[in-house]
């Protein structure tokens, strides 16, 4: 990386103002939910027929879900970013400076989901206690390729849940958030010297699953990052 | 209800078509339709054009299939006429190439297995993109970029669940493509915590210099 390229790397705050732009401001969301509860789930022919009287729809409590599990993946990949850059194993200032800048956008995505929830009229989960010593102690490399892995299971995840959110602003802004896990996945695999990978599936390689990338549902997301979580 | 959905979403209904709103878009082949058929009301039509799910996906998918072409052409030609490039930005240009041509033959299958009509592959011109190394790199970077603010921008859109899944599927791919080249030019490969959605007139602006018919 050049110094430029370093410079770039700053913090971009104007990011977390589009998020919200996106989501059409704190009144647009509720109004959304609210609407939504009025009209009923259109995917679903049982609901569609009776009206909701309470403010929230089953709709705005499955998105609400995928959020909170959202969050929790989020959770962890800003915890272990946190923890690389405490654990001092970073000496490369080039490294340190993308683990810095990867480590505050996962912070920026874990506040924009936190206050997405609560404009859904739900409860944020609370951050997962995390298990990364292990990892940590067996050094630099083996650390940067757990986090590449853990990239490459973010955008899955993602991808794994788009056609399961109702609310379209929610979509949206899990959309932005989806490319943004993926250029992580990319850029670390490409950085621990992966290349492009087999291209059939798995975590490791910066385009693993080949020309279309692959979800993961739910539970094989968890299974994943159960040995990190303590 | 899924027009309820987009129509309670203004940002969402507003989103360009081809130069017009959605909403004026689909006023206005539906007017022609409520001239011709005399007995029904506008709205009626209207809001079953809304509902119609298939003929707006096609519509998005025949957007993305033109960046794709697009995409696909940039690295038929980069590879052949890029001079200067490391071993390493060979193989990602071919794997990019390759990447893209896979996304023009599985959109166009796409747009048939619903019944519409794929768009024919434009005439492009790239200019003096494949002057130099850094300028190629630069206008992939620009070109990748594009796809993945075009495709977020278009996604929300899509009605069926199996094309919407599809749009995700690749929009994934152009990002870390987007990251790669990001990469091959010492710059930061995810600037953003949130990635741009772009809509369909930006990104059609975006690329008109390189479409010449």
């Amino acid at each position: 990386m050049t110094d430029s390229a370093l410079r770039e790397l700053a913090d971009d705050p104007s990011s977390r103002k589009r998020f919200f732009k996106m989501l059409g401001g704190a009144g647009a969301v509720s109004a959304f939910s609210v609407a939504l509860a009025a009209c009923g789930g259109d995917d679903d022919e049982s609901s569609s027929a009776k009206p909701a009287p309470a403010p929230k729809s089953a709709d705005s409590n499955s998105d609400l879900e995928i959020l909170n599990y959202a969050l929790t993946l989020e959770f962890l990949e800003a915890d272990f970013y946190a923890k690389v850059i405490d654990s001092g194993l970073v000496k490369d200032p080039k490294v340190a400076s993308i683990a810095k800048k990867f480590g505050s956008t996962e912070q920026e995505h874990v506040d924009a989901l936190i206050a997405t929830i609560k404009k859904l009229g739900g409860k944020p989960v609370s951050a997962p206690k995390t298990k990364f010593q292990p990892t940590l102690d067996k050094g630099l490399m083996a650390t940067l390729e757990v986090a590449a892995d853990v990239e490459n299971l973010g955008a899955s995840a993602y991808l794994g849940q788009a056609g399961n959110i109702k609310n379209k602003e929610v979509l949206a802004a899990a959309l932005a958030i989806h490319t943004v896990e993926a250029r992580h996945a990319a850029a670390l695999n490409e950085l621990v010297g992966r290349g492009f990978g087999d291209g059939k599936g798995g975590l490791k390689g910066s385009l693993p699953d080949g020309p279309f990338a692959k979800p993961m549902d739910m539970a094989a997301v968890l299974a994943a990052v159960k040995p990190f979580l303590a | 209800m899924a027009s309820s959905r987009l129509l309670v979403a203004p940002e969402l209904a507003a989103i360009k078509v081809h130069g017009m709103t959605r909403e004026s878009f689909l006023l206005r082949s539906t007017l022609a339709g409520a001239a011709a058929y005399g007995t029904l009301s506008a709205t009626g039509l209207v809001t079953k054009a809304l509902a119609d799910s298939s003929s707006g996906d096609v519509e998005i998918l025949n957007f993305a299939l033109t960046l794709e072409f697009l995409e696909a052409e940039f690295y038929t030609q980069a590879a052949d006429k890029v001079k200067g490039l490391s071993d390493d930005e060979t193989k990602l240009t071919e794997k990019l190439r390759d990447d893209e041509k896979a996304h023009v033959d599985a959109l166009t299958a796409t747009i048939k297995k619903l019944g519409g009509e794929p768009v024919a592959k434009p005439e492009f011109d790239f200019g003096g993109a494949f002057g130099n190394r850094a300028t190629y790199l630069k206008t992939s970077n620009t070109l990748e970029d594009t796809g993945v603010s075009a495709y977020n921008g278009a996604a929300p859109m899509i009605k069926s669940g199996e094309v919407l899944g599809a749009a995700g599927s690749i929009v994934q791919i152009e990002a870390r493509h987007a990251a790669l080249i990001r990469l091959a030019r010492n710059k930061p490969p995810a600037p953003s915590a949130f990635d741009k959605a772009s809509d369909m007139e930006a990104v059609l602006a975006a690329i008109k210099p390189f479409i010449k018919a």
